[in-house]
């Protein structure tokens, strides 16, 4: 097994980052297998096959969107960067750059806390 | 910015402010919270969440309709913890500045006092809001003793009761301040520390768990003991004057006991 989310010596990084970085490997592995099950689509012409990846691919979807979820709730200057860019209709980049700067011009994750809910983020410490 | 009821935008502080808050709280919780490292925790579930589900009901008698049957929901209430401080302003200003001796004391009184209470209330109860761990042990309370040497044989009798039960470890140990004391500054004959003789008896973890009175086994195989969070420990803003800015830290919780016979209480 390896061990190759960690940039920095796992242990000197927090649980909490450890979290975080184990969750942002997840959710590069799940857009990976959105793009090779996007390939495979676009080359396929076996109808069967063509409906086990397609359904396969949604799985992906769904394991993409719960990761990006929890991320978000756990980090509130992504999220707030996030909240003015996803599902917005309209210019993408220009959304970006608005979202970015309302973000972190107008005040850090500070006052808002570690975590979204503005608490400590302590939760379960059974094996710590 | 969004703001829920910790009101921490509010706050005359900077972002370096709280996070060094954060963490001071975080460094001086995570040590003492010992009921969380030995019974099973889920949420946090939110502020507005006030009661966890018992998955029982009470009939309701006197129905308008008698071809109606009436039942009520039982639930658990969440109980809210606060602990208040006070820092001075002036120490926060420094620490704006790069000081890296800042007198946070409060704050440490704060986090070892909620810590405290929140252990209390899962092993010893709380008359009323919470039933403790101990309270519900079916089994007679003995004594762990005053000296060390009697350690071994009270602990190894408690896991051989919840063996005796079909209750299955690891188990793992919640020990009292002196307690705790006791067991790590303790070599048996032969030079071999008691903690290391108490870890293979239980297979599982020691736990400092200040509050605790003597100590309590438990079994960590899961599913026996809950604790709900509601808003998981955090920092509020209340109020502030021209000298201190005054804080708090709060949480809310609730906790069930779903197998009592899983854990056995033992007096100093």
């Amino acid at each position: 097994m390896g061990f190759d989310q960690y940039h920095e010596p796992p242990d000197e990084l927090p649980a909490q980052t450890r979290t975080f970085a184990r969750l942002c490997a997840s959710l590069t592995e799940e857009a990976e297998a959105i793009g090779w099950y996007q390939q495979r689509l676009a080359v396929e012409t076996d109808e069967e096959a063509i409906a086990v990846m397609r359904d396969a691919q949604g799985e992906e979807f769904k394991h993409f969107s719960m990761d990006l979820e929890l991320l978000l709730r756990r980090t509130p200057p992504w999220r707030e960067v996030a909240e003015g860019i996803l599902f917005q209709p309209g210019d993408v980049v220009e959304h970006g750059e608005e979202s970015e700067a309302e973000a972190f011009d107008e005040g850090g994750p500070g006052a808002a806390g570690s975590y979204a809910d503005g608490s400590l983020g302590i939760g379960s410490l059974r094996g710590r | 910015m969004t703001m829920n009821n910790l009101l921490r935008a509010i706050a005359p502080l900077s972002d370096t402010g709280w996070a060094l808050l954060d963490g001071e709280a975080c460094e001086r919780l995570a040590p003492a919270l010992g009921a969380r490292k030995l019974v099973d925790f889920s949420g946090p579930r939110g502020w507005e969440h006030s009661a966890s589900n018992l998955g029982r009901v009470t009939t309701l008698k006197g129905a308008p309709s008698k071809a109606v049957t009436g039942l009520r929901r039982e639930v658990m209430p969440l109980v809210e913890l606060r602990a208040d401080f006070a820092l001075a302003r002036d120490e926060l200003r420094d620490a704006d500045r790069g000081a890296p001796d800042t007198d946070l004391a409060p704050l440490d009184d704060a986090a070892r006092e909620i810590a405290m209470t929140e252990n209390i209330a899962v092993f010893h109860g709380w008359g009323g809001a919470i039933t403790g761990i101990g309270e519900r042990s079916p089994y007679d309370v003995s004594s762990l003793g005053k000296k060390a040497g009697t350690y071994p044989r009270e602990i190894a009798g408690a896991v051989e009761k919840l063996l005796c039960q079909g209750v299955g470890g690891p188990y793992g140990l919640a020990l009292g301040r002196e307690q705790y004391r006791i067991v790590i500054e303790t070599a048996e004959g032969g030079g071999y520390p008691l903690l290391d003789h108490l870890g293979k008896i239980l297979e599982g973890p020691i736990v400092w768990t200040p509050g605790v009175n003597g100590a309590v086994v438990v079994s960590l195989r899961g599913g026996d003991f809950l604790f709900e969070s509601g808003q998981d420990l955090s920092i509020g803003y209340d109020s502030h004057d021209a000298e201190v800015v005054r804080l708090y830290l709060q949480e809310s919780f609730s906790f069930r006991i779903a197998t009592p016979e899983a854990a056995v209480a033992l007096a100093p």
